[in-house]
């Protein structure tokens, strides 16, 4: 490890809330020798528990998070906040605006949050989300809790570091055919309505209620579809059967009024709930596996892009090669197998040489 | 867009500090740093001194913007100042002061260790192109 990095990593481990802070940052910008820096922290983790929050945007994540927080600290645990907000798709710029409603807990350092923008690259959220929580489980939080951006496919990458994946739902979003579509739904390990002394907050829990059921019937589609999942999984292994890993835990559903702090003891209980069955069942384990498994994929999607991308910088720009595509002198898959034939020599010779 | 190449940000914190309530010109430059590619995350309004530093040491930011109407900077800068020193975050934290604050206090807040003063009338461009060239180097 670099030498520069060594006493942050000590200033990290003894609890200094600054070393926590520049560490992140790091991990953030991606700075030289950040890499080594995470392996480090490897040895210090696995104590914390980790709950992401999602949820379309104005669901009341943020008011949610920081009465959860509020709530651990007054049970005497300390606590991690990483808040992700949107980036600029054009400046790269962004207004971080979650803290603001973290106003319970100011002025006290053990609730540390860390606000995160998007910076727009593939996967690269995901993972520095990740080397995030980690930096703060080290650091020693009791609970770390990851909010997300909001609505979207890759909110389902980010919560995939979490232990426990809670899933808010606003009264009125939308009719029961909403509830059937595939997505954010399925990754809810509990379910809170939150906003709950609105109109419509009944007919929303009994909708995710029918929805629930659904799943769970016998010979519905539900099952075969987790088999299908499964079938699948064999061939190309992937996270697509986390519903089947932990199919005897039905998602509670859960009635908040954030703003007023109203359910967050219960939904505190159904968090707990779900971190003991995890426990109990021995799922845990499997799910720590799952999520090394990805991040190793990811990292190794990540460096071989990397590697791609000054490949491609070296054949001239992939504006060059667009222009090959657009005046009909090549197409996209006769590149993509030309950049990649080197690639796959070398992988081939490391083949013969090892057995 | 490598992922492996460096993806540093300026990241800021507007603050606006003590009783004044009205934060229309720290939208204004939040929403000008946003749009000059910066991170920023906004305080909202009415928050101690303690609460700044807190955020400005978690966020672990570049640029500490403060923006004040109230006449009050006199009692507010040098907690906050204070505050960051305690942390070890003053020597690499940009500080700058922005609102209603009077020529004559102005060197006072500059030997606290506040970097530029803006007043009414500065052009957002300026503020921009200080940061981007005062921004610290870590």
């Amino acid at each position: 490890m670099n030498a520069e990095h060594e006493p942050l990593l000590e200033d990290l481990l003894a609890g200094k809330h600054r070393a926590l802070a520049r560490v992140i940052s790091k991990i953030e910008n991606r700075s030289p020798g950040y890499r080594d820096l995470v392996s480090e922290l490897y040895a210090h983790t696995g104590a914390a528990d980790v709950i992401g929050i999602t949820g379309s945007p104005g669901a009341g994540k943020s008011t949610l998070v920081d009465k959860l927080a509020e709530t651990y600290r007054d049970r005497g645990e300390t606590v991690g906040v990483i808040a992700i907000d949107p980036s600029s798709p054009f400046t790269g710029g962004a207004v971080l605006g979650d803290r603001i409603r973290m106003a319970s807990t100011v002025g006290d350092m053990d609730v540390f949050v860390r606000s995160m923008s998007a910076r727009g690259t593939l996967g690269g959220l995901s993972t520095a989300t990740a080397d995030a929580v980690k930096a703060m489980d080290a650091f020693g939080k009791d609970k770390i809790i990851i909010e997300t951006v909001g609505a979207g496919q890759n909110e389902i990458d980010i919560v995939r570091t979490a232990d426990t994946v809670a899933v808010l739902v606003p009264p009125g979003s939308g009719d029961d055919i909403q509830t059937l579509k595939a997505g954010i739904l399925e990754i809810a390990d509990v379910f809170v309505v939150n906003k709950a002394d609105r109109p419509g907050a009944d007919r929303t829990v009994q909708e995710l209620r029918d929805m629930i059921h659904l799943g769970e019937g016998p010979g519905m589609g539900g099952d075969a579809g987790h088999h299908g999942a499964d079938a699948m999984d064999a061939g190309g292994a992937d996270w697509g059967d986390d519903g089947d890993a932990i199919e005897d835990w039905t998602p509670p559903i859960v009635e908040t009024v954030a703003t007023k702090g109203e359910g967050v003891e219960a939904f505190i209980d159904d968090l707990a709930a779900h971190q003991q069955y995890l426990v109990d069942s021995g799922t845990r384990a499997e799910m720590t596996r799952q999520r090394y498994a990805e991040e190793i994929r990811t990292l190794l999607r990540e460096d071989v892009h990397a590697m791609l991308e000054s490949r491609i910088e070296d054949e001239g720009g992939i504006d060059d090669l667009a222009e090959g595509v657009r005046t009909g002198e090549t197409d996209p898959y006769t590149i993509a197998s030309d950049l990649l034939e080197p690639v796959e020599a070398c992988l081939d010779d490391l083949d013969v040489d090892g057995t | 867009m490598s992922s492996e190449q460096e993806q540093e940000s300026i990241r800021c914190l507007v603050a606006k500090v003590g009783l004044d309530g009205h934060d229309r010109g720290a939208h204004v430059i939040a929403r000008a740093f946003r749009d000059a590619g910066f991170e920023v995350i906004y305080s909202g309004l009415h928050k101690a001194p303690e609460e700044i530093v807190q955020a400005a040491v978690q966020e672990d930011v570049d640029v500490l913007g403060i923006s004040i109407l109230s006449g009050a900077h006199d009692t507010l800068v040098p907690k906050i100042m204070d505050g960051l020193e305690e942390y070890g975050a003053k020597e690499d934290t940009l500080v700058l002061a922005g609102g209603v604050i009077p020529d004559e206090d102005r060197d006072e807040l500059k030997e606290l260790g506040v970097a530029e003063i803006f007043g009414p009338g500065t052009s957002i461009e300026e503020t921009i192109e200080f940061v981007r060239e005062n921004a610290p180097e870590r």
